[in-house]
């Protein structure tokens, strides 16, 4: 393991007898702290990265978190807020010194109004139960983060997480209106509310996508939206790679939006269709499936351009849903992708970047070249509509030196990535897996920015430290960066 | 000619030294784009004027990305004509200030747009500015350049300072160039009208179109003009001051051809209750959201030798709008619905102030002044007063990218006591 976090404090670690029993006074059945039971907490999604946190607390009130953060602010504690914790980029890694602070008990639906089109919910409801809760009115919560059975609400405005749908509806920052946020010293806000601008600097915005780093939501307002009518999957093979990319590109140029739009390589077509038997065509490079929604006329109008879209560009193979069912089988494989990848070598690691799609052949084919170089396969799954790659890298982590090839094989992805114009993390986060890649993407006078307004929220860096910076400053430190005629030297040295 | 009281960086470079030494000195600064929006606020605030004019060009835009990277002084028209060619456009329908102020329409740029963050009537189904924003390069309060986000639709990538950016007013840093998301154009538009409604008879209609399957795209309720009588023939262009002199209750369906006609007749029978659903030529159409978009049903205020009356923006629940609109109508006030009932733009006499203000807040909602004689905008701050908790915070944001408080200080705040 490379990975380095933070110093555990000697201090603070020789006080561990006292830290608890503060927490159960302010909790007295929500405090774990047995090393047996802490060990279910010591990771998230991404298992590669492991350590038991010094105590668990599981708040139920907003009042609970606030005197929690107030002793652990007081008393300078590092903590770690954790949601459903399926994190894929570490953003839940415990720290050997540091309050492990679970949300999974905050788990009610407060108030369903379909008036103002909005549901309140505690954070550790799941993406899911959202949707659920509002179904019956034909209603639902659109982001879908493929965990979202799991994944909770609160977890998904710390990560801002996507799904197969946000081409057309946005990820989780497009589709919160307010929260409840306390802050490290146990301060309450309310940031945004029910209405569909806020005034005001935007700290909502902000706060959403801040990985555990700015606050502890305890509440949050979501809007909610009508079901469609219908929705069409189409389902298209291609024979070259390009040909699926072009008409990508040349669906979304005649002004179309699909609701999803996704991609599979041969690799991984071949291990969903062993998988789950979706029907997917083997003998193709690049399969493509177009979702489309709205009014029942309207999907049968565009379905039929899509389909003479993919035509144009060469498409040898066509499958329109008919029915529900045969819609849900469609993307049966495309969401067992991952699984299905995991049933054909012992570890995957999965990557998250994003590209400009123009780039996506290029990719590819450097891509395969970076497979060989370090020796190691990989499928991919792509988010076609709005250039999100998901490579999954192959390996074995009972050969030694394979996990940190396949680390390695995977920054070299990302920077890729950003070399094309694209980013190092389209919806996973950046956690502690990309962290230390974040300087090929900024300068140092960009993240101290970023750092600024970390201190604007947690002047001591208790939150959630040792994650998305790969260089911890103090916040004094940060006052004194030297500026001449408005340019930092050396902005584009990478650091790591 | 160029104003020499105004200074006008050719680059960010030299931005960035006007900021730095303006830091230095503890000069405060206002940075101009198009100069629509410089009514809103405290007046004279002795700040030096920045303009963003030579910070202009479109950096990079290929139609088939979506995906739009331009400097911060380009004109809005501008961009709203070169998207027009590929068929795309600023899907948010940027809300235009210079009618209302006086000035012609279309003189916005860019980075006024994103730093007032105010969308027009499609905020409604297609998001705010704040969603359309994936990427910024700016200059901070202390004279430092950098960047944020990127340039894809898809980004986790370190904090979202790009939404924090969008509606900040300019008091956090100076944007000088940023990467937008655009979206294709409608095939096909089509406006329904309910005519002659009640406040809040519209505003029950626009509750129920929008809980149907219909999916409009924009959805508004204009008040007819005060004395019916006084009926005068629909004026041509888009400064007429009122769309027409009855009450409209309007719903813009987007989409495919075969798409809006389903939608069409599902809204003609769910509202038939209300009256006849009438479409709109495209014509007339087009005429009635533009006035929605620039205001322009308003009239002109006391400056322009209009009425003296406060101008009022309030965002409230969307169930909360029309409820608002009649409370406001009890003080004199004069409202027109957009965003579905969610936007509430509101003529009431000047007096009414901290009235309005709690009628908004307790609909759960908050009021913007936006324009008012001088007096007011004085002692009234244009928007709306935050918890204890939330101010210390956004002051403690705000000394982050700004130390020394040198971008706009005094615009939002009540003059000194």
């Amino acid at each position: 393991m490379t990975l380095k976090m933070p110093e555990p404090d000697a201090a603070v670690l020789a006080r561990r007898a006292d830290i608890v029993q503060a927490m159960r006074a302010i909790l007295p059945d929500g405090v774990i702290e047995d090393l047996s039971s802490l060990r279910a907490y010591e990771c998230d999604g991404l298992t590669a990265y492991r350590q038991p946190p010094m105590v668990v607390v599981l708040p139920e009130t907003t009042a609970q978190v606030a005197a929690i953060l107030r002793y652990c602010s007081a008393n300078r504690i590092r903590v770690v807020p954790r949601g459903a914790g399926t994190s894929l980029s570490g953003g839940a890694l415990p720290l050997a010194d540091g309050v492990l602070l679970g949300m999974a008990r905050f788990n009610r639906v407060l108030a369903i109004d379909y008036d103002d089109r909005i549901a309140v919910v505690q954070p550790g409801v799941t993406n899911l139960a959202v949707s659920q809760a509002v179904e019956a009115e034909g209603f639902y919560y659109a982001p879908d983060p493929s965990s979202q059975i799991a994944c909770s609400i609160g977890g998904n405005v710390a990560e801002n997480s996507g799904g197969v749908h946000c081409l057309k509806y946005g990820l989780t920052t497009n589709n919160v209106l307010g929260v409840e946020l306390v802050l490290i010293d146990g301060e309450v806000v309310r940031l945004g509310g029910r209405t569909l601008d806020a005034q005001g600097l935007d700290l909502l915005g902000l706060v959403v996508g801040s990985e555990g780093l700015l606050g502890v939501v305890t509440e949050v307002t979501v809007r909610i939206l009508r079901k469609p009518e219908i929705a069409r999957a189409v389902l298209l093979g291609f024979p070259i790679v390009a040909s699926a990319g072009q008409c990508v590109a040349d669906v979304i140029s005649a002004g179309i939006i699909p609701a999803g739009m996704e991609m599979m390589d041969k690799p991984a077509i071949h291990a969903a269709e062993a998988f789950v038997h979706a029907g997917y065509p083997l003998d193709v490079e690049a399969l493509l499936i177009v979702e489309l929604d709205g009014p029942a006329a309207e999907c049968a109008h565009l379905i039929d351009e899509v389909v003479a879209i993919a035509s144009h560009n060469g498409a040898t193979s066509q499958r329109t849903s008919a029915s529900e069912a045969e819609r849900l089988a469609m993307w049966a494989g495309r969401k067992a992708a991952f699984p299905a990848v995991g049933r054909i070598t012992p570890d995957y690691y999965c990557m998250d970047g994003t590209i400009p799609r123009r780039r996506l052949t290029d990719v590819l084919t450097r891509m395969e070249g970076l497979s060989k170089q370090h020796g190691l396969a990989v499928a991919n799954v792509f988010h076609a509509g709005d250039g999100n790659l998901h490579p999954l890298i192959m390996y074995d982590a009972g050969k030694p030196g394979e996990l940190e090839r396949a680390e390695e094989f995977g920054a070299d992805i990302l920077r890729l990535c950003v070399e094309v114009g694209g980013v190092l993390t389209g919806e996973h986060g950046v956690g502690v897996e990309k962290r230390d890649l974040m300087p090929i993407m900024f300068t140092e006078a960009d993240l101290d920015c970023q750092q600024r307004l970390k201190c604007a929220f947690d002047p001591h860096g208790l939150l959630n430290p040792g994650k998305v910076f790969p260089v911890l400053h103090r916040c004094a430190e940060l006052g004194r960066v030297h500026v001449h005629r408005g340019e930092v030297a050396h902005p584009e040295l990478p650091r790591f | 000619m160029p104003d020499p009281a105004i200074l006008t960086p050719a680059n960010e470079a030299e931005l960035g030294d006007i900021l730095a030494s303006a830091c230095a000195d503890r000069r405060p600064v206002e940075v101009v784009g198009g100069g629509s929006k410089t009514g809103i606020g405290r007046p004279q605030r002795l700040a030096q004027k920045i303009s963003t004019a030579q910070l202009a060009g479109v950096v990079d835009y290929d139609p088939a990305e979506l995906v739009l990277t331009v400097r911060a002084g380009e004109p809005l028209a501008a961009i709203e004509a070169l998207l027009a060619q590929s068929n795309q456009m600023l899907a948010f329908e940027p809300f235009d200030f210079g009618p209302i102020f006086g000035h012609a329409a279309g003189a916005s740029t860019i980075g006024g747009v994103v730093a007032a963050g105010i969308a027009g009537s499609r905020r409604l189904s297609a998001g705010n500015v704040r969603d359309h924003v994936l990427g910024f390069t700016a200059v901070s309060g202390a004279g430092q350049s950098f960047k944020a986000g990127g340039r894809v639709v898809k980004n986790v990538t370190g904090y979202d300072v790009s939404k924090l950016m969008t509606g900040s007013w300019g008091r956090l840093a100076v944007m000088t160039q940023m990467t937008l998301k655009v979206m294709p154009r409608p095939r096909t538009t089509l406006t329904l009208a309910l005519r002659g409604l009640s406040l809040a008879e519209g505003a029950s209609a626009l509750a129920r179109a929008l809980r149907s399957q219909a999916d409009p795209a924009a959805a508004a309720f204009t008040p007819g003009s005060e004395t019916p009588e006084s009926k005068t023939p629909e004026s041509k262009t888009p400064g007429s001051k009122t769309p027409g002199s009855e009450g409209l209750t309007v719903i813009r369906l987007e989409g495919s051809g075969p798409s809006i006609e389903a939608r069409a007749r599902l809204l003609g029978d769910l509202l038939a209750d209300a009256g006849a659903v009438d479409r709109l030529d495209q014509g007339e159409a087009q005429r009635l959201w533009a006035s929605v978009r620039d205001g322009s049903w308003l009239g002109q205020g006391a400056s322009e030798g209009g009425s003296d009356d406060v101008l009022w923006r309030i965002s409230a629940p969307l169930s909360a709008g029309g409820g608002v609109a009649e409370a406001l109508a009890v003080l004199g006030g004069r409202s027109l619905l957009d965003w579905g009932g969610a936007l509430v733009w509101a003529l009431a006499p000047a007096g009414a102030t901290s009235q309005i203000r709690s009628i908004a807040e307790s609909a759960g909602g908050h009021a913007m002044m936006v324009r008012a004689p001088s007096a007011v905008r004085k002692l009234t701050p244009a928007l709306h007063p935050e918890t204890p908790g939330v101010t210390a915070l956004s002051a403690r944001v705000k000394a982050a990218l700004d130390p020394h408080a040198i971008l706009d200080p005094q615009r939002f705040r009540e003059a000194a006591q």
